[in-house]
């Protein structure tokens, strides 16, 4: 049985062994297999190692520590994995900017919308945006009004369904941080190559550090940065030392297992005790300090800095990635004509204050009243890595709350 | 939207990779990856492997903390990394 990325959709009735996969089908394969392919990862989840780690941090925490993790990852490994029930309450752990669906804006989501309503075009979205609301309804309920919007698991899927569609218009919506954007770019530059002219990338790309910066210095209190495991695998840790220097907050680079979480927890805790803070990779198995040259040198190639807007954080210097101009043939924002105005945020919706770690998803007055997975009102709600799903799913229940 | 799943790698050719998921195989992208091999392990991210997973980086995350057993705080120097 072969499945080729890139090809999903696509039925190939000249080769039998090829599958065709719905993306729904992938995502339930995914979570069914995440990991356990690996037999030393079965380690990772071992209880007499967490019990270890556990014991150490109890006995470290004779004072009060505040930890932020700014990945959807690890957002929902934490909670589903029952951490914060396993450390001592003079921890607090705090959810941040993570989840790229959560911070992006609604201005996105509604010129993916109108792109989608314009006859010939067709958008290619991961199915992490579908349900995100814009101002005027999701892509999800644009493509039950009948307009063409595909979920694709790849980029070069993407770009496969421009090269099948010819005389179509495909715009790709480019979202993610930098684990994500090279693939991007390796599609505008194989389109390139291709001499494709009917793919676009209409990019939401958006980087982390600059969020990291704002959260501390807009005051509050992180003792230490729990730091995204895959985004680090393309960057390595260079991307942090600013941080460290200028706030002086320890950055400990993470994967996703309990043993992982719980190790991270307890080598941040040592750099708060012997007050050096420094950056660090827990996640050796997949981190290398100088990250993936080849992916980053894609991102350098194709993208340049940009200012963006974050939900909670306002417009973040230099915080996003926009196609540079030699590449702005396949940018959607300079080939077609885009609706853009002020962004502005439901005010009954919390997800600003619960991206800034200021607020607990269960103190929205909305959570899990008006606000659900199956209805959601903001998009920490719709995507699976966002802190008030995650809250809903897994931490009601132990809380009783609501 | 960054998760990651390992995969063993099958074949490589050219920049593309057969791998195999839990005896599921799949075709990658390898662009962004130098010498990669059949037996490798790689973590793989929206249809492109983006790295080589260090087996022997993850027993010896273990063995720190099979070492924590016997350790006191003050001994633990070094945790992970």
């Amino acid at each position: 049985m072969i499945i080729r990325a890139g090809h999903w959709a696509r039925r190939r009735s000249d080769k039998s062994d090829l599958l065709t996969f719905r993306p729904s089908d992938f995502l339930k394969f995914r979570l069914l297999t995440n990991y356990n392919c690996m037999q030393h990862l079965e380690a990772y989840r071992s209880r007499e190692l967490c019990d270890i780690v556990t014991g150490h941090i109890h006995r470290m925490a004779d004072r009060s520590f505040c930890f932020m993790e700014v990945c959807g990852g690890h957002t929902m490994a934490i909670r589903k994995f029952g951490i914060p029930s396993l450390l001592p309450s003079s921890i607090r752990l705090l959810s941040g900017p993570g989840c790229p669906v959560c911070v992006t804006s609604r201005l996105y989501i509604d010129q993916a919308i109108y792109l989608a309503r314009q006859p010939d075009n067709i958008i290619c979205t991961y199915g992490d945006l579908l349900r995100v609301p814009g101002t005027g309804g999701s892509l999800e309920q644009a493509r039950a009004a009948g307009h063409k919007i595909q979920v694709v698991l790849s980029s070069l899927q993407a770009l496969q369904t421009a090269i099948d569609h010819p005389t179509k218009k495909i715009i790709f919506l480019g979202i993610g941080f930098e684990t994500t954007a090279p693939a991007t770019a390796a599609a505008i530059l194989r389109a390139r190559e291709r001499k494709n002219r009917n793919f676009f990338v209409l990019s939401a790309h958006k980087v982390m550090p600059p969020a990291m910066d704002a959260i501390i210095s807009a005051g509050i209190p992180v003792n230490g940065y729990i730091c995204p495991g895959h985004v680090s695998t393309i960057t390595g840790t260079s991307i942090y030392n600013g941080i460290v220097d200028k706030h002086q907050v320890g950055c400990v680079i993470s994967g996703f297992e309990p043993l992982d979480l719980l190790q991270t927890i307890h080598m941040l805790m040592r750099q708060v005790v012997e007050d050096a803070p420094k950056v660090e990779i827990q996640y050796t198995r997949a981190v290398r300090p100088e990250g993936n040259p080849k992916a980053m040198a894609l991102i350098r190639e194709v993208f340049e800095p940009a200012d963006d807007w974050w939900r909670g954080l306002g417009v973040l210097k230099n915080s996003g990635l926009s196609l540079c101009s030699r590449y702005r043939e396949f940018d959607a924002r300079t080939v077609f004509s885009l609706p853009d105005y002020e962004i502005k945020e439901p005010s009954s919706c919390l997800c600003g204050e619960v991206l800034k770690g200021l607020k607990q998803p269960q103190e929205c007055l909305l959570f899990a009243e008006s606000c659900t997975p199956e209805d959601p009102v903001g998009a920490c709600m719709v995507s699976s890595e966002g802190a008030c799903q995650t809250y809903y799913h897994y931490e009601r229940k132990i809380t009783g709350i609501r | 939207m960054c998760l990651s799943v390992p995969a063993e790698v099958i074949s490589v050719q050219g920049d593309q990779a057969l791998v195999s998921v839990e005896g599921v195989k799949m075709q990658v992208s390898s662009v962004m990856l130098n010498d990669l091999k059949p037996g490798d392990f790689v973590l793989i991210h929206s249809g492109f492997a983006i790295q080589i997973i260090d087996s022997k980086e993850a027993e010896a995350s273990l063995e720190i903390i099979r070492h924590m057993r016997v350790a006191r705080d003050g001994d633990l120097s070094h945790t992970g990394g």
